[in-house]
């Protein structure tokens, strides 16, 4: 019982760092290729353009 | 578990986007900056019936800053796409697929497929001053497209029997059957060739960034494994 307890924690603590790496991940390609503000739009300019991501 | 993501996504990912960044420069924005002499009136490939200009870009050190801005996005987007790379190898680990550097490059190959090849498929890398629909909406089927991608390879790769395949490769084909948004006139000022110079140079630099990210993030995965 303690085993089986100790493993899905174990788990469930997998699956919530995993879903942390991919939606950290996602919000830092958001900001480097999505976001519309002003300064971060003129700070990406030419990554955008250059990494494909549609930018204005 | 969150060391191997940290340590795979944040290396290889500040090693792609450094990649990313220093080929952009050699081989891409060279062609950006040219172009912005097209948009800004200062260059004309037709003039009074003449078809033809100059060919020839302003040099890199004029706009120092502007470079580092450049590096520096690079650099946060190539870990975002590590830290989401990572975290597809987690789950793979948990279903038994073994990560390592070989296996590493296969993963950087389709997200090179997912999120560069693709979408270019329906919105080429745009040459600024490219006129184009409304960015929220090819925003929204860039997603849309590398979403679908990411899932049908997924299935192909991941699912058992034939029906999998023929599920990932609807989804595949599902963002361009619907096709990407596009207006019903051209506006290009640019000179063709600088235009598709600028897309095959962009997917190939995505390319070569994608591989090294998937090299060094499987390798650095199975090193924390052992």
């Amino acid at each position: 019982m303690t085993t089986k307890t100790i493993a899905a924690s174990g788990s469930s603590t997998d699956i919530a760092t995993i879903a942390f790496a991919a939606v950290l991940g996602l919000g830092l390609i958001f900001a480097a290729g999505f976001s519309q503000a002003g300064a971060m739009h003129d700070v990406a300019h030419d990554s955008r353009h250059a990494t494909g991501f549609p930018c204005h | 578990m969150i060391r191997q993501i940290g340590a795979s996504a944040l290396f290889a990912g500040l090693a792609a986007g450094v990649l990313a960044a220093l080929l952009q420069f050699w081989f891409v924005v060279p062609l950006l900056m040219e172009a912005e002499l097209y948009e800004s009136g200062a260059r004309a490939h037709f003039t009074d019936g003449y078809i033809g200009s100059d060919a020839g870009a302003p040099p890199l050190g004029d706009a120092l800053a502007r470079h580092a801005g450049t590096l520096a996005m690079n650099v946060v987007a190539w870990i975002g796409f590590g830290l989401v790379m990572a975290a597809g190898f987690a789950l793979a680990h948990r279903q038994g697929v073994r990560i390592d550097a070989r296996r590493g490059l296969v993963w950087g190959l389709a997200g090179f497929a997912a999120l560069a090849l693709a979408p270019a498929f329906g919105l080429p890398p745009e040459l600024p001053g490219t006129i184009a629909a409304e960015v929220s909406v090819r925003q929204a089927w860039w997603g849309f497209c590398v979403i679908a991608t990411a899932a049908g390879l997924a299935l192909m790769a991941f699912g058992r029997g034939p029906a999998w395949l023929v599920a990932g490769a609807a989804l595949l084909a599902a963002p361009h059957v619907i096709g990407a948004p596009h207006l019903d006139r051209y506006f290009g000022t640019a000179a063709p060739e600088l235009a598709a110079l600028f897309s095959t140079r962009a997917l190939g630099v995505s390319a070569a960034a994608w591989a090294l990210l998937g090299v060094m993030g499987g390798w650095i995965w199975s090193r924390e494994a052992a």
